[in-house]
């Protein structure tokens, strides 16, 4: 790293860091669907579930950051009040039950207070609409299988990231894929996700929807998400699963139910004629439990 | 607490009695407690550089988007320089890298080291219960670790070397279904070996404090570095069998077609990570309680003080290992667990939180009213805990599952446990390190070079770690080779924060260097009227034996 790069390095972290701080919000609205350079936030929500967890996450960080300011001013003020020049003699006081049952109570109200919307979120999270849309998602090595279900077209497909070679502008590095899922905007998609039985576990993830579940050989779990936004989102494999973990990202395309319903048919050509892609798609229930 | 030690120094009519060994016998037949504890202490930091070069490679090869430096590592380590071969071996040196940091890092430098040396010499007994099983408990790690290093070299994922599945061993990944070369079956060895070789350390730790205090030397007299081990010994006699039966189960699964995790035949890879977590959980506070321990001893050195509201400072610990055991699926909040499992699991995780803080306030309120001598041992205790309560805070937003599923598997838990063990358990080992170097060799160090490599360490660490909060609250998941450019920034910059890092580990061993050819006399406490226990009364080093007439302890209760 020669200097001068360092010179920009510093220049432009501080131009980041002051641009996030001070005018976050107008910046990180261009970047939806994934994180703008030098980010130093959560992606922009386009669910309900997203932006309970951006609130929560800021209720709990407000209260961290007021205990870390508490305990460092207290450190420096012992440094400062009772280094040995300032105060040669100790005192020999080893016990206070007022203060010590305060600093046991006044935490426990603390943590009450952020354990009540920290429930009410976890069951928003985990309580699973009838969704208008379900599809089964089957992490391998090192793809992701998207399943749509009878009502939908009964058809599904095999989504790979775009080698470097092919990105074409608008793509992302390391993001974008061949075949993107779509799914309508302001609808319900249910989410079964799972992992090939004979593979590893992968997790899928996708940040501006608030959803992370594990894809485990096995085992069917669920999640849910209703996008309120279109446009294109971003999310990575979450769970170590060999040489490619870093390599197989997840891409949602959210459209207007109209574009919805044209991708489907030409989805349904394009992916139905040929046999299941995936060997798996049509009998995991039976292996899983 | 009034110490009352009868003749310390005693070592002349030893030697008729007890010829002292010397050459390799010393070492390698060694039975006494001081000689096998700076055994533990050499081994870690021999570890523990093997494992800081692995993450500086991991921030090297992050410093800029795309791979760059893995390749040639790849080619160098295993003769394939493929790009393949470099993600793979990535993956192998995350892996190495965090089971080196626990097992042959922190582990020995704090339980088998500064344990060894001076759970004894505190509590006033002449060596550890069982010394000849003590020395076995030192001479498994090295076999441990010889396991854990060959396993990088043999064949792990189909083509690779090496086993790359994270410490956390997850099956299937690390069953035959991801793994089938034998690299994985050596890391199962090498932490059977280091499990018993803990188990065995826990056993003695355990009897030694409940049958060798010096007469007068109750429990509640026993200075807070003992408390901190004893319950550290208690947490690994229970969970470490725990990790030794899941990875057992492993083992058969992987070679004797046993089917407990996999799903084919119907097992289930979740039951592994709620063994694994079991013992994990308690694990990381083995890690740190013993930190705890040497922390308290030198805030109240250095405040020239007793330690504030010792029975709350000392039941805390216990309160912080039983609920640690209750805990552990806060590591699993994604695995698909259910609403109400998961709420439990927020709550439990919480509760932690209270014993924490007491500790935290407890050492303030030892300094507050204190006279404060800021000693190079003491600006590492403070630098401790003002980045433990940093780790500790990112802990609580983690608690929260619902915020957690947003947050796990990305950078913000690098962070997390980064500030707590990287950050917490490591300045606790340097804590305890300048504190006791005077005791251990006799010789005292260069204090200003001290201070240098502590803030070189702290600017270091800091850069380190601090952006990969903003990292992970932007999205980025952890183990990642590359990664997308939005992601450049931060990276880059924790990789300067690497590079700054390099340079105080060469300040430290510069400092260990300086002070060996110096040999500058430290005296028997260097550290004044704070010292209060009962290492500060014997010669620096101590004497072979020590304590052959055993010291009488008086004064209240706390």
């Amino acid at each position: 790293m020669n200097l001068r790069t360092m010179g920009q390095k510093f220049a432009s972290s501080a131009g980041a860091a002051a641009l996030t701080l001070v005018a976050g919000a107008a910046m990180a609205q261009e970047g939806y669907g994934h994180a703008e350079p030098g980010q130093m936030d959560f992606q922009m929500p386009v669910t309900e579930v997203a932006r309970d967890i951006q609130d929560l996450h800021k209720l709990v960080l407000i209260i961290i950051v007021a205990i870390m300011l508490f305990v460092l001013a207290l450190l420096v003020a012992v440094i400062v009040k009772f280094n040995e020049k300032a105060n040669p003699t100790p005192s020999r006081t080893t016990h206070h039950t007022g203060l010590e049952v305060a600093w046991t109570v006044i935490p426990i109200l603390i943590l009450v207070v952020m354990a009540i919307p920290s429930f009410r979120l976890l069951t928003k999270q985990l309580t699973i609409p009838k969704g208008d849309i379900t599809l089964k998602i089957t992490g391998e090595q090192w793809a992701w299988n998207y399943a749509y279900p009878k009502d939908q077209g009964d058809f599904d497909f095999i989504s790979e990231i775009k080698p470097d070679k092919q990105l074409k502008p608008g793509d992302i590095r390391q993001l974008s894929v061949d075949n993107e899922a779509v799914v309508p905007v302001n609808k319900v998609i249910d989410l079964i996700v799972t992992a090939d039985p004979t593979g590893v576990i992968h997790s899928f993830t996708v940040p501006s929807f608030g959803i992370r579940v594990d894809a485990v050989p096995g085992r069917l779990n669920q999640t849910w998400f209703k996008a309120e936004r279109e446009g294109i989102y971003y999310g990575q494999c979450s769970k170590i699963c060999g040489k490619d973990h870093a390599f197989m990202p997840i891409a949602i395309r959210v459209v207007s139910e109209e574009a919805y319903q044209a991708w489907l048919v030409d989805a349904k050509k394009k992916f139905a004629s040929a046999a299941p892609v995936n060997e798996f798609a049509d009998n995991n229930s039976a292996a899983a439990r | 607490m009034a110490t009352n030690a009868a003749s310390p120094a005693h070592d002349d009519h030893a030697h008729e009695d007890h010829p002292l060994p010397h050459g390799w016998r010393r070492y390698l037949y060694s039975t006494n407690h001081k000689d096998i504890g700076t055994l533990y202490i050499i081994f870690a930091v021999i570890a523990g550089l093997i494992g800081f070069l692995l993450s500086f490679a991991i921030r090297l090869e992050l410093q800029e988007p795309g791979i760059q430096i893995f390749p040639a590592l790849a080619s160098v380590l295993s003769g394939d320089g493929s790009i393949d071969a470099a993600k793979n071996l990535y993956n192998v040196f995350i892996t190495a890298h965090g089971v080196i940091m626990i097992f042959f890092l922190v582990m020995p430098a704090l339980i088998g080291g500064f344990g060894n040396w001076f759970v004894p010499l505190m509590i006033g007994a002449p060596d550890m219960a069982f010394p000849r099983m003590n020395n076995i408990s030192f001479w498994l790690l090295p076999a441990s670790f010889l396991l854990l290093l060959t396993s990088m070299f043999v064949d792990g994922s189909t083509g690779f070397k090496g086993f790359g599945g994270g410490w956390v061993f997850y099956p299937p990944f690390s069953s035959t279904a991801g793994t089938p070369g034998p690299s994985m079956d050596f890391v199962i060895l090498s932490l059977h070996l280091a499990g018993a070789s803990s188990i065995l350390g826990a056993i003695n730790f355990i009897t030694t404090i409940f049958n060798m205090r010096a007469p007068g030397m109750t429990l509640h007299r026993m200075p807070l570095f003992a408390w901190s081990v004893l319950v550290t010994a208690f947490l690994l006699v229970l969970a470490l069998p725990v990790l030794a039966g899941a990875i057992t189960m492993l083992l058969t699964d992987r070679n004797f077609q046993t089917a407990f995790f996999n799903p084919e035949k119907g097992g289930d890879p979740i039951l592994f990570q709620h063994l694994f977590w079991f013992f994990g959980h308690p694990e990381v506070y083995i890690l740190i309680l013993p930190g705890f321990g040497i922390i308290s001893q030198i805030v109240s050195t250095f405040s020239r003080k007793p330690v504030f509201g010792y029975l709350g400072m000392a039941y805390a610990m216990v309160a912080i290992g039983v609920v640690g055991f209750v805990v552990w699926a806060h590591h699993m909040y994604t695995v698909g667990l259910s609403l109400n499992t998961q709420r439990y699991f927020v709550f439990a995780t919480m509760v932690i939180a209270v014993p924490t803080g007491v500790k935290i306030f407890s050492w303030i309120a030892t300094m507050w009213g204190g006279s404060i001598s800021l000693r190079l041992p003491m600006i590492w205790a403070i630098g401790f805990i003002f980045l433990f309560t940093l780790g500790g805070v990112t802990g609580v937003v983690l608690a929260n599952a619902g915020i957690d599923r947003a947050l796990h598997e990305t950078y913000y838990v690098v962070a997390h446990f980064h500030y707590t063990m990287s950050l917490g358990a490591v300045f606790s080992i340097f804590a305890g390190f300048y504190y006791w170097f005077p005791k251990m060799t006799g010789y005292m160090y260069n204090e200003t070079l001290g201070k240098l490599h502590f803030w070189l360490l702290f600017i270091g660490v800091n850069t380190v770690f601090f952006p990969q909060h903003f990292l992970g609250l932007a999205g980025m998941p952890r183990r990642y080779i590359d990664y997308p450019d939005a992601y450049a920034l931060w990276n880059w910059w924790s990789s300067f924060g690497a590079e700054i890092t390099a340079v105080s580990v060469l300040v430290f061993l510069y400092v260990v260097w300086e002070a060996f050819s110096k040999k500058r006399v430290a005296g028997d406490n260097p550290w004044g009227p704070g010292a209060t226990t009962l290492e500060w009364t014997l010669p620096s080093p101590p004497p072979f034996h020590q304590y052959e007439t055993l010291p009488r302890i008086s004064g209240g209760d706390h």
